[in-house]
């Protein structure tokens, strides 16, 4: 990843996306909003010495620790190169995978892991749209049923389940 | 020889049919996991933890260990077919591997980087034979000070060592540290940081967040690059097998070399990235025609994976013989051995005797089952690759989600894993490293109870941590290492004012 030639290649295509510096800062922000939250904590509980070590005593010291480092990226940060960090087309991919995983997530408690396995390999498959429609049934229901076959049966190891296990008596 | 009888007792123990079941089971998981992208070493281990709290200590651990050889070699399939690195250590693997697979020589390749593979993890293996049981019996007169200086020698050696921006390395620590405190504090039975939170209560933990950190973040990561991978064709026969054992010998300086430089760094927390890269330095250094690496030299695959495996083997030494891991997949092995109710750290030794000698006596033999599997089955792993994405994503982030849910059967740690799969995007894209992260938040708990012991003893006075020899030897090693980095980066400035360009754009 040279410098050079990445910064030609930007200047001929130029790919619109978020750039690094904007991230980067508002990554150390949160870090060094982090560390006052463990400071606050710590101290609110009593950081210092009663009979020994009281419980906010380690916590405290790493969090000075934390905050001191975070305050050192927030200062580099700003000098960071200010390259296309990621394409609003690679976000666009990223957000086609996460969207669906937190929806199956949303769905375990509803329905119980299975059925939201379920779900969920219909939404990606169709959303990421390489398939046909029967191969994207075909692993929906297979999927689910070798996990179960898996982890229920074989390790007896009990997941989430819904209505729909129920109904099926176990 | 009393530890010589104690290995051939493991032996027996390793040599058990089921323990031989589990070692090739995990062999071929390991090969998966290491394949498959999303899930790594540390990923898989975390993933597979949970199924294993219901077994024996001794096959548990020869299962997730045999794991973690599987997913070694595996990683060395992806970089010389897909020039796709599984592991950071595999980076410098890609650099010769991939160019001899696209001349039609990646049989050799791969049958090359196998064997070079078990010749450094073996090395690394004899290392924790010999040397685990003497660094144990002498950690026994460790007192709480001693054993948090050999913490913070552990990170401090990271932050100094690590290729990484150090404020992030520091950063990263602290996380891990900040992480383990969340919940009962273990001395006072106080809650801590959990701002009334009762799921937060439990504390976080290190399972879900490395299967987060490392599994869904790479997921996503992955995703970002598109989703269809290009790779080259590669079937292996004995006659290839055989020539290329034949070819070796002339490459044993090389061989001894790399192992050297893995065994040293392996035992060095991090170590495994670097020793693969000065493996590689080195052999090109030392090369009769050094201007053949890059192009497809065979010794450009053999430098690389002898001491990233002498390394990533060596990793094991201080989590057995110190209780301290050298590595993100130790560390995930260490919080296996806690759950298993075995108390990590020199004692182990002393009074589990069994399962000390019965893992690395598997070792010998997990890395020797490894080889001939990987050898005979790479078609079939390479064909993995070619399932399309859209198949093989959804399946490992199910697996991912399951994996997380079984640590405790909360469906709030499947959110926990959900979130830090974003923050480990966050991080990887900003160059976080994560390693350490993990570490401290495995060693968290243990590394403040001795700080707070050694505290304790002695009434608040930091003079505890300079009381006597060993303690002060420690902690100035520590402090080296932390300065070590920051002092050569300085004098290598020095050096390259000239042409400050140059040496920026080469970092």
């Amino acid at each position: 990843m040279s410098g050079a030639s990445d910064s030609q290649v930007s200047h001929s295509q130029i790919p619109r996306g978020l750039s690094r510096r904007p991230v980067e800062i508002t990554t150390a922000l949160l870090l060094i909003a982090l560390g006052l939250l463990v400071l606050y904590d710590s101290y609110g509980r009593g950081a210092g010495w009663d009979n020994g070590p009281q419980n906010g005593f380690f916590p405290a010291r790493v969090g000075w620790i934390f905050l001191a480092a975070s305050l050192f990226i927030l200062v580099q940060s700003f000098r960071t190169e200010n390259r296309v960090f990621v394409t609003y087309e690679q976000l666009g991919q990223v957000a086609r995978v996460f969207a669906p995983l937190v929806l199956f997530v949303a769905l375990v408690q509803p329905l119980g892991l299975y059925v939201a396995a379920g779900i969920f390999i219909i939404v990606f498959m169709s959303i990421v749209a390489t398939s046909r429609w029967w191969a994207i049934g075909l692993t929906a229901v297979l999927v689910p049923l070798a996990c179960f076959w898996v982890f229920e049966l074989q390790f007896r190891v009990p997941l989430p389940k819904g209505p729909l296990e129920a109904l099926l008596g176990y | 020889m009393d530890d010589f009888s104690s290995l051939m007792t493991g032996f027996q123990v390793a040599l058990s049919w089921h323990n031989v079941g589990f070692m090739v089971i995990g062999v071929v998981l390991g090969i998966i996991v290491g394949v498959l992208p999303g899930l790594g070493g540390p990923n898989g281990v975390a993933i597979l933890l949970p199924l294993t709290f219901g077994m024996d200590p001794t096959s548990a651990i020869i299962l997730l260990s045999s794991i973690y050889w599987g997913a070694l070699f595996g990683g060395a399939i992806t970089s010389i077919l897909f020039n796709i690195p599984g592991e950071a250590w595999s980076v410098a693997t890609t650099f010769d591997g991939y160019p001899m697979a696209v001349q039609g020589k990646a049989a050799e390749a791969l049958t090359a980087a196998f064997t070079a593979s078990f010749i450094g993890a073996l090395s690394g293996v004899i290392l924790i034979t010999f040397v685990a049981p003497l660094v144990a019996s002498f950690a026994l007169r460790f007192g709480p000070a001693e054993f948090f200086a050999v913490f913070l020698l552990t990170f401090c050696s990271f932050i100094g060592m690590g290729r990484e921006n150090r404020a992030k390395i520091l950063a990263s620590l602290c996380i891990g540290f900040l992480l383990a405190a969340v919940g009962l504090d273990s001395i006072s039975g106080d809650l801590r940081m959990t701002f009334g939170s009762t799921e937060l209560m439990r504390g976080f933990d290190f399972l879900v967040v490395v299967i987060g950190l490392f599994g869904v973040s790479e997921i996503l990561l992955t995703v970002e690059e598109g989703l269809v991978f290009k790779g080259k064709q590669a079937k292996i026969d004995l006659k290839v097998v055989l020539r290329t054992w034949a070819g070796l010998p002339r490459y044993w300086a090389t061989l001894l070399r790399s192992a050297i430089v893995g065994m040293w760094m392996g035992v060095t927390p991090g170590g495994a990235i670097a020793a693969s890269f000065m493996g590689y330095g080195l052999a090109k250094r030392f090369s009769r025609q050094p201007d053949s690496f890059g192009k497809g030299n065979i010794e450009g695959v053999l430098a690389p994976e002898t001491a990233a495996h002498a390394a990533g083997t060596s990793a094991l030494l201080p989590m057995l013989a110190l209780g301290i891991p050298g590595s993100a997949t130790a560390a995930v092995l260490l919080g296996g051995l806690l759950v298993w109710g075995l108390q990590p750290g020199p004692l182990l030794f002393v009074e589990q005797k069994q399962f000390v000698w019965g893992l690395i006596a598997s070792m010998y033999l997990g890395n020797l089952a490894g080889l001939v599997i990987v050898l005979a089955t790479v078609p079939l792993f390479a064909a993995i690759m070619r399932i399309p994405f859209s198949y093989v994503a959804p399946v490992i982030l199910i697996v991912c989600a399951i994996g997380a849910y079984t640590i405790s059967n909360s469906i709030f740690d499947i959110w926990l894993m959900l979130g830090f799969g974003l923050v480990g995007y966050v991080f990887k894209k900003l160059d976080y490293p994560l390693a350490p992260l993990v570490l401290a938040l495995v060693l968290g708990d243990r590394a403040e109870d001795s700080f707070r012991q050694a505290l304790l003893g002695s009434g608040g006075s930091l003079k505890v941590f300079a009381a006597n020899g060993l303690v002060t030897t420690l902690v100035g090693l520590a402090l080296l290492l932390l300065l070590w980095g920051p002092v050569m980066d300085g004098v290598g400035a020095l050096r390259r004012r000239g042409q400050p360009v140059a040496a920026k754009a080469a970092e």
